[in-house]
């Protein structure tokens, strides 16, 4: 990582091509700045993010992991919420049994018009995280 | 695996280059396994580029190509088609932005905007490396339309689908097309009324061979998709010979002993079982309602076009695509909502549109004649406590309508708006100037602090903390309160769970974008328009019928369909058939099969909407997206990290 004069956290999101990108995106557009180590990879729904996925992100160094999820936007239906909060518990559960502190998976609902909503996130999360790691 | 990549970086003018060092990025990828070329460009977008990029996918036979550029909502399809004409399969191009997400988010931080950048554009290479030719899913599609809902929505959709030269079959549960339309009587912003609207579209489809009209019928059950939608409905009869003596039957209405609520007039009267709605409704055709006959026989002895020989019919339609157009409730208050169903003189605005329309020279409810109207806006929508906390749009310009037709047709009218500020939106602004100068009065609240209204000796008074006075309690003795009520979803959508249809948070048929693709459901093929998509007046409602008729037609006009090759895929191998996949699939996607050795799960390609709520819920990660494989995912987090 660069030296920009300031320390980060490294956050990695799960984010949705149809709701969160959207957002993402416009937080850009808007230039309402969050740190930059925080990474996106796209996805269609947040239902669909695997455990092992978030886990692998972990082991590769990531200090965060967040998914924003579709909520009850979500375009393949209600039952999302409920998905996705099944999956963010499950990990939860395996990232315990790794010794992994739990706060360090997020999931927030973030709309596709929730820049600042998305923004605000990222910052509060970047804070904890580096004052979990005592920073 | 690709072995043979482009990577082009984009200047964005000097969107990108401002912030971002994209001559940095380029070295910092050039030796990345497998990337055969990197370059930096101007204008990704602009045509030279497009033409050098197609030149170096042929001369150098890549087999994936990544540009970092703006946001795939921007340019994915652009580069994918740059990536087709170059005679590489267009799913071997992989999007990476780096504008949005990196030299804009991050202009306040040069070096962390270019750090990111470098790994946003390692992360597409990484995944370009796994992307594979594929082959958009093409399935023959029948050039015909079912339109579920005969109000003007399915009715002005039918014409114009007609029009188009598609075959249309429009079914209207309810005996009578026309919806809620045909219940109203004079309309703004033009001075027709809701019978003359629905008599000239009816005339209109009447006249066409390819409209098939079914009314009294249901839709019970769809086993197909896009291209070939498979609809079973059931069709009730009217128990009535089609050409009817109007003489015999009026005498045969007269003698039919059951009297029910008519909810065409919102229950403010009773009809008989046997009925009709003409002038009005259509067909003109009277029915007769076996729900509430009790088969006494005493209109048969009367009519000899009575006959109940008459059998329910099951038919199959078959449908290239579906454009929903179910309409909406008028909602409903709780009883003692503002005195609802607790005092005798409180009813909603489409009850009084109804009472204006049936009386003649003085406004009477229940036998006492009406004079002091006071009107509560915002019943039902704008909720700080309930569900809805969408604006309805119609009501505001729809309740000073209805007060100045009421002053107009009747001697002594005095209306009160009890308002939470007016919405009388665009053209309808005139509205609320004429009420205003014809003396109508307006008092206003916020939503903390909602009118009260109480009974006293036998008076209904109405109070309010006008904050239009500087928040002075003023009241008004009301004759009659009428509840400005919103619209809200059909109380009856099973309709819309028999296709899947998402919902939106208001309960709404949910649109893939509100702006961008504004009919189009998640469910191929099948388009929403009118208010069962959300609030909207008349002319809204025609918009966006025409608008769904479009969209429905390309589903259908070709005859052939592409669908996106984004689906989940099942390792046979490692399924054991637990049917969790099965469960979690929101679209009935997933099948069971087997053969001699086991039981195991089987994707329905052209059902599949490729969400990945499967993904998960595998205990044995059998299942992988296509594009979206551990081995993609997992590789894209290892360039990031």
């Amino acid at each position: 990582m660069a030296d920009t004069g300031k320390k980060n956290a490294r956050i990695l999101v799960f984010s949705t091509e149809k709701i969160s990108d959207p957002a993402i995106d416009m937080a850009g557009l808007l230039k309402l700045h969050y740190p930059p180590t925080v990474y996106a990879i796209s996805v269609p729904c947040s239902s669909g993010v695997k455990p092992k996925w978030i886990l692998h992100a972990f082991e590769k160094g990531f200090d965060g992991v967040f998914i924003a999820a579709d909520g009850s936007d979500c375009p393949y239906g209600e039952s999302c919420t409920e998905k996705t909060g099944k999956i963010v518990s499950t990990t939860h559960e395996l990232m315990k049994q790794k010794n992994i502190e739990p706060a360090r998976l997020r999931m927030a609902a973030i709309c596709s018009v929730c820049s600042e909503s998305f923004v605000k996130h990222m910052k509060s999360f970047n804070e904890n995280l580096l004052k979990m790691q005592g920073v | 695996m690709n072995k043979k990549l482009g990577v082009y970086i984009c200047h964005c003018g000097g969107n990108i280059s401002d912030y971002v060092d994209v001559e940095k990025v380029r070295q910092s990828v050039e030796k990345e396994e497998g990337v055969f070329l990197a370059k930096t460009t101007m204008f990704a977008c602009g045509d030279s580029n497009q033409k050098e990029m197609v030149e170096d996918i042929k001369s150098n036979h890549l087999d994936g190509v990544v540009v970092a550029s703006c946001s795939p909502k921007l340019h994915l399809l652009t580069f994918r088609a740059v990536t087709e004409r170059g005679d590489l399969n267009k799913y071997n191009y992989v999007h990476a932005n780096i504008r949005e997400q990196a030299s804009w988010a991050h202009s306040d931080d040069k070096a962390g905007a270019t750090e990111k950048a470098i790994h946003i554009v390692k992360a597409a290479i990484a995944k370009v490396r796994y992307a594979e030719s594929l082959v958009p899913i093409k399935i023959s599609s029948i050039k015909s339309v079912a339109i579920i809902g005969g109000g003007v929505a399915g009715m002005k959709a039918a014409i114009e689908l007609s029009d188009l030269g598609c075959q249309v079959y429009l079914i209207e549960r309810e005996y009578f097309v026309g919806g809620r339309v045909s219940q109203w009587d004079t309309l703004f912003t033009t001075n027709e009324t809701g019978k003359e609207l629905v008599t000239r579209l009816y005339n209109d489809l009447a006249k066409r061979k390819n409209i098939t009209v079914y009314t009294g019928t249901e839709v019970i059950s769809n086993s197909g998709s896009i291209g070939d939608f498979k609809l079973k409905v059931k069709i009730t009869p009217r128990y009535i010979k089609e050409k009817c003596n109007q003489g015999e039957l009026q005498n045969a209405i007269d003698a039919c002993p059951v009297e029910v609520p008519d909810d065409f007039n919102f229950n403010i009267t009773s009809r008989k079982a046997i009925y009709h709605n003409f002038p009005g409704e259509y067909p003109q055709s009277p029915v007769i309602d076996t729900k509430n006959c009790t088969r006494c026989g005493a209109c048969e002895k009367i009519c000899e076009n009575v006959d109940f020989s008459q059998k329910e019919e099951i038919k199959e339609i078959n449908a290239g695509s579906v454009l929903m157009a179910t309409g909406f409730d008028p909602y409903t208050p709780a009883d003692g909502e503002f005195g609802y169903n607790l005092y005798n003189n409180v009813v909603t605005l489409p009850q009084l549109k109804r009472m204006i329309d049936l009386s003649d020279n003085t406004l009477k409810f229940k036998g006492r004649e009406i004079k002091n109207i006071v009107y509560i806006y915002c019943v039902g929508s704008r909720q700080v406590e309930g569900e809805n906390k969408y604006c309805s749009r119609y009501c505001c310009t729809s309740a000073i309508h209805v007060a100045i037709t009421a002053k107009k047709k009747f001697r002594d009218i005095y209306n009160f708006h009890f308002n939470r500020g007016i919405r009388t939106y665009g053209k309808q602004e005139v509205l609320y100037d004429e009420s205003s100068k014809m003396g109508d009065i307006y008092l206003q609240s916020y939503e903390d602090d909602p009118p009260v209204v109480t009974s006293q000796n036998g008076k209904t008074i109405v109070k309010i903390n006008d904050i239009l006075t500087g928040k002075k309690e003023l009241e008004v003795e009301a004759d009659l309160i009428v509840l400005v009520t919103g619209m809200v979803p059909r109380k009856d959508n099973s309709v819309g769970s028999l296709f899947k249809l998402p919902k939106g948070r208001d309960k709404f048929f949910n649109e893939i974008h509100m702006k961008l693709r504004p009919v189009e459901t998640v469910i191929d093929g099948i388009t929403i328009s009118g208010a069962c998509q959300g609030p909207k007046n008349i002319m809204e409602t025609v918009n966006s019928a025409l608008s769904a008729a479009a969209k429905s037609y390309s589903y259908v006009s070709k005859g052939v369909l592409e669908l996106e090759p984004i689906i989940a895929r099942i390792d046979k191998s490692l399924c054991t058939w637990c049917n969790a996949c099965s469960k979690a699939c929101p679209f009935d996607a997933v099948k069971m099969e087997e053969d001699k050795t086991k039981a195991y799960a089987v994707i329905n390609n052209s059902v599949c909407k490729g969400c990945g709520m499967c993904l998960p819920v595998c205990p044995t990660d059998a299942i992988n997206l296509i594009a979206y494989s551990n081995s993609e995912i997992e590789s894209m987090i290892d360039a990031l990290a």
